[in-house]
C-alpha cells in the first residue's frame, strides 16, 4: 500500500490521524431515543458525526480518519480514509457518507447476529466492547508509527454512550497505559446519561479532553469546537478542563467504591475489609501481625 | 529449550542463536563480535541489504530481529510455569548498586563503561517504575573500596536520576562485600511483604574486601535478599556464586546494546519465591485528586500550592504525588491506576501460535487476509519463515509487528477483547 502512493507526503505538525471509536450499542441507542426529551436517536447522532468526519478530512488534505465500531459482541473497522482514497481516486463527501453508512449497517447486522440469543437475558443496558475497540485503535496507530519517520499525529476519540463494563477494567487500563506510553491522547465524548469513569481516567492519564455535552442537539458544534483541533493548536485553546477524576478503587469482593482498603501484597487485589485468604491468588494472610511490627519499627525510626 | 535454566541467560542466548541454524552466517558473527569490532562491522552496511521481488533494497535483518524478539519472549514465557495463578513479586524494594571504581573508566564500551552504565541505569529506573509502580528503588555506588548510599529507597524516578547524574566520576577499587553489607543493613528495615532485591552493575574484575565475603553472602541469603549482577567485563566466579546462592541472575554483557538488554530484563517483576516475602494485606488509601484552583499546603514540601495534589483519606493531609506514604499517618497512598498498571503481569496474554504460509492459503488469496489488529494485509512479505501469528483463543490472525506490540506493550488480545464469549477476566474480576 505504501508503494501505491509514490509522492512523499509532507507531514507538518498539524496533520492528524484521528481514530474515532463509535458506540453502536443498540440497547443504549434504543433506550436513549425512547427516554430522552430530545428524542435523540442513532440516525440523528450520525447526522452529527458524519459531517464531523468530513470536516476533519477537509481541515487538512493529509488528515487521516479511521472509524472503529464498538458493538455489544464484536468490534470492527468501519471506515479508513486512506484506503477510501486509494479505491475511488478522490474523496467526495457523498462517497464518504455512503461508505460509512453501508459499512455501519453491515456491522450492526453482523453484531446483532453474533449476539442472538443469550444477550436478551441480561437486563438493563449492556456495555459495549470498548476494550477491544481501543486495542484495535492502538494497533492501527502502531502501524502508522511504523510506516516511516514522518507520520500524522495520532489521537483517539471515543464516542461512548453505554455504561462502562466492569469486566473490561483490566483490559481498558492496559490500553490506556499503552496509549500513554506511545503518547497518544484519548479524547472522550460521553453521549450517555452518566459519566464514564473509564474514559475520565483515560483522558486524564493520556492528556486528552473529556467532555459530556449538556445538549445533544448541538453535538456537531461540540465536536468541531473541542475535538477537531490538532494537538499543536490545542495549547492555544481554552478546552474543557477536568472537574475532578475519580481515582478511588472498587473492591474486588463487593465492587464497592472505597477510599481506604486492603491490598494483597502478592496480586494487588483490593478488598474492603481484611480477609484470611486472598480470593484472587490464594495467598494466606495468617502472618498478618508482621505488618503491625513492621509499621512500629518504621515509625520508631522516623 | 525448556530444559535450559532461567538463570543462565548467557548460555540461553547462545543457545537461541544456535537454534536459528537457518539464519545467515554474518548474523552469528555479529552476535559473537567484540565491542571494538563492531565499528568495522557497522561500515559493512552493504552486506545487510537484500533485494526484494520488486527490485527495492531492503535491510536484511529486520525480519531476524523480529524473530529474535519473538523467540526470546517465547522462551521467557516458556520458562515460567504456565499457570494463571503465578505469583510475582510486585512490591519490590531494590537497591541499584553501581560500580564506579577505576575499572569503570575503561573505554572498551563507548564512550566509557561509566557513561554506558549511567545511561543504562537511567533507562532502567524509568522502566522499573513504569512496570512496578508500587516499588521502591535506592542507589548505592562503590568506589575507592567503600560503598556509599547515594539515595534512600524512594518511589519517584526523577529524584533518583538527578542524584545519579551528579556523580560522574570513578576512582579506586570496588568492594562487593562493603556494598552488600550496606544494602543488607538498609533492606532489613523493609516491610516483610516487600521483595528485597539488589542489582549490581559491576565493571571490575576483582573485589577488594575487608573480611570474608562468604559470611556476607550467607547474611544476604538469611535476610532473603535476591542479588543479581550484570557484568561488563568478564564472568567472575564470586558474582556467579552470589547470584546462585541468593536466587538472582548473573549475566555478562557483550556490548552496549546487549548490556541495555540485560539490564532491562530486570525491570519486569520476577516470579515470587514464596518464602522470600510473606503474603500480607496492606492497608492503602485511595486519595481523591483535588479540584483545580484550590489552595492547600502540601505536607511533602511544606509549601502552599494552587490546585492539584491529593488528600489522604485518613488524616486529610495534602500530598503532591502518588504513590507515596502519608507524612502524618503513614498510610500508603496509591491511586487505582497504579494498581491496575501491575495487573498485566498477573494476567498475561498467552503467546500466539506461529502460522507458516501453507499452500492452502494460496487458494484463499481471493479473500484478502488482513491483520486483525492493524488491518495490514498479510502475506507476500518475501520472507521464507513465519508470516503471521494467530491467537489460540479467538483464532484471529495478527502480523508480527502487532504480535510484538500486543505482548510487550498492550497486554490485551484485540481479538479476544472483541468477543463477548471468551472473556478471560470474567472469572477474576
Amino acid at each position: 500500500m505504501a508503494s501505491s502512493a509514490p509522492p512523499p507526503k509532507l507531514y507538518t505538525d498539524d496533520v492528524s490521524l484521528i481514530v474515532i471509536i463509535l458506540d453502536t450499542n443498540p440497547f443504549f441507542w434504543g433506550t436513549l431515543s425512547n427516554t430522552s426529551a430530545s428524542n435523540f436517536s442513532f440516525s440523528k447522532f450520525l447526522n452529527h458525526m458524519i459531517p464531523f468526519v468530513n470536516s476533519l478530512l477537509l481541515l487538512n488534505q493529509l488528515n487521516h480518519v479511521v472509524l472503529i465500531a464498538a458493538g455489544v459482541t464484536s468490534c470492527g473497522y468501519i471506515y479508513d480514509s486512506a484506503t477510501a482514497v486509494a479505491s475511488d481516486g478522490g474523496q467526495k463527501v457523498p462517497a464518504v457518507c455512503s461508505e460509512i453508512l453501508s459499512r455501519l449497517e453491515e456491522f450492526v447486522a453482523k453484531d446483532q447476529k453474533l449476539g442472538n440469543g443469550d444477550l436478551r437475558t441480561v437486563g438493563g443496558v449492556m456495555s459495549s466492547l470498548f476494550s477491544g475497540a481501543l486495542s484495535l485503535a492502538l494497533c492501527y496507530i502502531q502501524r502508522v508509527f511504523r510506516s516511516g519517520m514522518q507520520h500524522p499525529q495520532p489521537r483517539i476519540l471515543c464516542l461512548q454512550g453505554s455504561p462502562d463494563g466492569p469486566e473490561q477494567y483490566v483490559a481498558v487500563m492496559n490500553a490506556i497505559f499503552s496509549a500513554q506510553r506511545s503518547m497518544v491522547p484519548i479524547d472522550s465524548c460521553v453521549v450517555g446519561m452518566q459519566h464514564s469513569a473509564f474514559l475520565q481516567q483515560a483522558s486524564y492519564i493520556t492528556g486528552g479532553v473529556y467532555l459530556k455535552p449538556q445538549q445533544l442537539d448541538g453535538l456537531f458544534e461540540y465536536f468541531t469546537a473541542v475535538f477537531a483541533t490538532d494537538l499543536q493548536s490545542r495549547s492555544f485553546l481554552q478546552l474543557p478542563r477536568p472537574v475532578g477524576v475519580d481515582f478511588r478503587a472498587s473492591c474486588f469482593c463487593h465492587k464497592k467504591t472505597i477510599d481506604m482498603g486492603y491490598v494483597c501484597s502478592v496480586c494487588l487485589s483490593i478488598f474492603c475489609k481484611p480477609h484470611k485468604k486472598c480470593s484472587t491468588c490464594g495467598s494466606d494472610f495468617s502472618h498478618s501481625q508482621n505488618e503491625q511490627l513492621d509499621r512500629k519499627r518504621k515509625l520508631s525510626e522516623v | 529449550m525448556a530444559a535450559k535454566n532461567g538463570d543462565e541467560k548467557r548460555i540461553r542466548r547462545d543457545g537461541a542463536g544456535g537454534d536459528e541454524d537457518e539464519e545467515e552466517e554474518e548474523e552469528n558473527e555479529e552476535v559473537m563480535m567484540e565491542a571494538w569490532e563492531r565499528a568495522y562491522a557497522d561500515e559493512r552496511s552493504w552486506e545487510s541489504l537484500q533485494e526484494d521481488e520488486s527490485g527495492l533494497l531492503r535491510p536484511l535483518d529486520t525480519a531476524s530481529i523480529l524473530h529474535a524478539h519473538y523467540r526470546r519472549r517465547l522462551l521467557r514465557r516458556a520458562s515460567a510455569p504456565a499457570s494463571s495463578r503465578i505469583q510475582k513479586g510486585l512490591i519490590r524494594y531494590l537497591y541499584l548498586v553501581i560500580d564506579l571504581s577505576r575499572a569503570a573508566s575503561e573505554t572498551d564500551y563507548r564512550p566509557s563503561r561509566m557513561a554506558v552504565v549511567l545511561k543504562g541505569a537511567e533507562t532502567f529506573i524509568r522502566e522499573f517504575f513504569d512496570q512496578n509502580p508500587l516499588s521502591h528503588i535506592g542507589l548505592v555506588i562503590i568506589k575507592d573500596g567503600v560503598a556509599q548510599r547515594l539515595t534512600d529507597l524512594g518511589g519517584t524516578p526523577d529524584s533518583q536520576i538527578k542524584a545519579l547524574m551528579a556523580k560522574r566520576e570513578c576512582s579506586g577499587d570496588a568492594s562487593l562485600q562493603n556494598a552488600l553489607e550496606l544494602v543488607c543493613d538498609y533492606l532489613g528495615q523493609v516491610p516483610s511483604y516487600g521483595h528485597r532485591e539488589v542489582l549490581i552493575l559491576y565493571s571490575s574484575l576483582n573485589t577488594c574486601d575487608p573480611r570474608d565475603i562468604m559470611e556476607t553472602i550467607e547474611k544476604c541469603k538469611k535476610d532473603k535478599i535476591r542479588c543479581s549482577v550484570v557484568g561488563l567485563s568478564a564472568e567472575i566466579y564470586i558474582c556467579k556464586y552470589i547470584c546462585e546462592e541468593t536466587g538472582g541472575s548473573y549475566t555478562v554483557a557483550l556490548d552496549e546494546s546487549h548490556f541495555k538488554e540485560l539490564l532491562l530484563e530486570h525491570a519486569p517483576p520476577p516470579a515470587a519465591i514464596a518464602e522470600y516475602a510473606a503474603a500480607n494485606l496492606i492497608k492503602m488509601g485511595f486519595p481523591q485528586r483535588g479540584a483545580d484552583g484550590v489552595i492547600a499546603i502540601c505536607s511533602c514540601h511544606k509549601e502552599a500550592k494552587v490546585g492539584g495534589g491529593y488528600t489522604c483519606p485518613r488524616c486529610k493531609a495534602r500530598v503532591c504525588e502518588l504513590p507515596t506514604e502519608c507524612r502524618l499517618c503513614g498510610l500508603t497512598l496509591v491511586s487505582s491506576p497504579h494498581l491496575a498498571r501491575s495487573y498485566h503481569h498477573l494476567f498475561p496474554v498467552t503467546p500466539f501460535n506461529e502460522v507458516t504460509s501453507m499452500p492452502l492459503n494460496k487458494t484463499l488469496r481471493k479473500t484478502p487476509q488482513a491483520c486483525f489488529g492493524c488491518q495490514q494485509s498479510l502475506g507476500n512479505q518475501g520472507s521464507n519463515s513465519v508470516l503471521y501469528v494467530s491467537c489460540g483463543k479467538c483464532n484471529q490472525l495478527f502480523c508480527l509487528d502487532c504480535d510484538i506490540y500486543i505482548h510487550e506493550s498492550l497486554h490485551n488480545c484485540p481479538g479476544c477483547e472483541s468477543q463477548r464469549e471468551s472473556r478471560s477476566y470474567d472469572a477474576k474480576a
